[in-house]
């Protein structure tokens, strides 16, 4: 704690007490064996899940275990860039770090043939006009632009088809 | 069988955005002081502190515990620190509460904070990862599309959120240590509030504080305090996987279980009509109507009717969140301890203008994370 002078006029303005500095963290991100494939698979241009040996419920991204039966995932799944919104939310707050323009929805998609959804960004659609259980398809960036990462799908669109009706995804909220 | 448990101090900070006249040392002091002042103790009486916060990323500084033991007289002592995300406050009392019930320490000081102001929060909640696409915006976007589904599923009406945001600000009016003093809150000023994470409206979540609670719990043979005791009746814990196939965030099991084990503990068969009062974590507004089914009382889908009918306001036949809860003062760490610190309060009647008349048994509840982890405790006026 020191006295600080004010700018020009010399006289002290009291102790600092406080200080704000700028917050940065940088850091290595290491997967293990299940997640790689996961994202490996986003290389290709896949979701790639994988099928609990006992309760035959699809995982995607797979951790490498059934969180319910306590076993390890071995079998791959691959599965289609489409799926549907079970829910959602539109986000329309700025914080520190954000990389998307707001207003942007954040969905849950389950994708077809899965029994987890995760968060996607909707696009290609008014925010008010977004609805649970609208299908929608996944768009990739360029083959070139692959990378080992969920940054591979640029976004979900609507697909076209009817939406989908509440019991098949009410399991998925 | 386990030592009887009492609360026999509280003390918790005047909560604010900014607290920039102390140190994060110098909040969780005045939170202790207060507690010892109530207990009629000084820190040489205390025999072990047990203090919880939540995620270290939140102020950036890391292993906070170890820095604060001289400030909250731990040297020489033990100091236990707990992490449990937002439900930290909770379980932090859980586990100094189980050192007394334990028969291992006679008088524990147990201590929860979170100084927002340090650092940013929604920042530290939402680190990109290379296995999620950056949408994470802080808890609200967590929580928001959960909400979107409880209103789905229960057919709730919009306006319920609404009137859990007035009615908690309404009940902050009558605590002078809130955050929120909002006099001219109603049901409009909440609806023309900006829509930060649709179908969350501003006013519909809670603030971001600076705050520190605390309290001193003792064995039966070491009651001493203003007050007569809290006994503790029932406490229980219980976690979940973030993520797993039929996972139900809505309802989430954890919560049902941590319930049903608290519950029988204090010997609660029907939580409606046996508990007075219930602080119940609810930092966006409608999980009041979502908690009201998942901690029993009312059936499923049942929720927004009892709010809507008015039996969670502060006249109502449940009274809810009568310190204005997480909706008027959320200093993180500390806001699972403010709930089960207004509880104990409440069957001590030392809460004066939010005090419930007559309260003898009531429920504090905190959870946290992705709604993975669920702390309570029952209190009573009665030895149980
Ligand atoms: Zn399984």
């Amino acid at each position: 704690m020191t006295d600080q002078p004010s700018a020009g006029s010399g006289e002290p303005i009291g102790p600092v007490t406080m200080l704000a500095t700028p917050i940065r963290l940088d850091f290595d991100f290491t997967p293990g064996v299940a997640q790689s494939r996961f994202l490996r698979g986003l290389e290709r241009g896949t979701f790639l899940g994988q099928r609990c040996p006992t309760c035959h419920k699809v995982y995607v991204p797979s951790r490498g275990t059934c969180p319910t039966d306590g076993v390890a995932t071995t079998e791959d799944v691959e599965l289609a860039g489409t799926g549907t919104v079970t829910t959602y939310c539109v986000v329309n707050v700025p914080f520190a770090g954000q990389s998307i323009e707001i207003p942007y929805i954040a969905a849950q998609v389950l994708l077809d043939g899965a029994n987890l959804s995760f968060m996607g960004l909707i696009q290609e659609i008014p925010a008010d006009e977004v609805r649970m259980g609208m299908r929608v398809e996944a768009v990739w960036v360029a083959p070139d632009e692959l990378t080992p990462s969920l940054a591979s799908v640029r976004y979900f669109r609507p697909n076209g088809e009817p939406d989908a009706d509440y019991d098949t995804y009410k399991e998925y909220l | 069988m386990a030592e009887r448990c009492a609360v026999i101090g509280v003390g918790q900070t005047h909560h604010k955005a900014k607290r920039d006249d102390v140190s994060i040392a110098g909040l969780v002091r005045e939170a202790a002081k207060m507690a010892l002042e109530d207990a009629d103790l000084t820190w040489s009486d205390i025999d072990a502190v047990v203090i919880g916060k939540a995620p270290d990323m939140f102020e950036g500084n890391m292993m906070p515990e170890l820095y604060l033991a001289p400030a909250l007289g731990a040297v020489g002592k033990p100091i236990l620190r707990v992490h449990t995300a937002g439900s930290v406050g909770g379980s932090t009392a859980l586990v100094a509460a189980h050192l007394i019930s334990a028969g291992i320490h006679r008088r524990v000081l147990t201590v929860a904070y979170e100084k927002q102001s340090d650092s940013d929060a929604m920042w530290a909640l939402s680190v990109p990862q290379p296995f999620a696409a950056p949408l994470l915006a802080g808890a609200g976007g967590y929580f928001a599309p959960i909400i979107r589904a409880y209103m789905r599923r229960s057919g709730a009406p919009d306006h319920i959120g609404r009137m859990v945001a007035v009615k908690d600000r309404l009940n902050a009016l009558r605590n002078p240590y809130a955050h929120l003093h909002l006099a001219d809150i109603d049901l409009q000023m909440v609806e023309e509030s900006i829509m930060l994470w649709d179908p969350l409206r501003y006013l519909e979540a809670c603030p971001s504080s600076d705050g520190a609670a605390a309290m001193v719990l003792s064995s039966e043979d070491a009651v001493s305090g203003h007050y007569p005791p809290a006994w503790v009746h029932g406490s229980a814990m219980r976690s979940e996987p973030t993520m797993f196939a039929g996972r139900d965030q809505v309802n989430p099991q954890a919560g049902r279980d941590c319930a049903a084990d608290v519950y029988a503990q204090a010997g609660i068969t029907d939580p409606r009509s046996q508990i007075d009062v219930a602080e119940i974590y609810v930092p966006f507004s409608w999980y009041e109507p979502m908690w009201l089914e998942n901690l029993g009382f009312c059936e499923l889908g049942d929720g927004w009717k009892l709010t809507e009918s008015g039996a969670t306001a502060f006249d109502g036949d449940i009274p809810w969140n009568t310190s204005g809860g997480v909706l008027s003062s959320n200093p993180i760490g500390a806001s699972g301890m403010l709930r089960f610190l207004e509880v104990a309060m409440q069957v001590r009647g030392q809460a004066g203008e939010h005090q419930i008349d007559g309260a003898r048994l009531a429920l504090g509840q905190a959870y946290g994370g992705g709604s993975q982890f669920f702390s309570m405790w029952v209190v009573g006026s009665d030895k149980p």
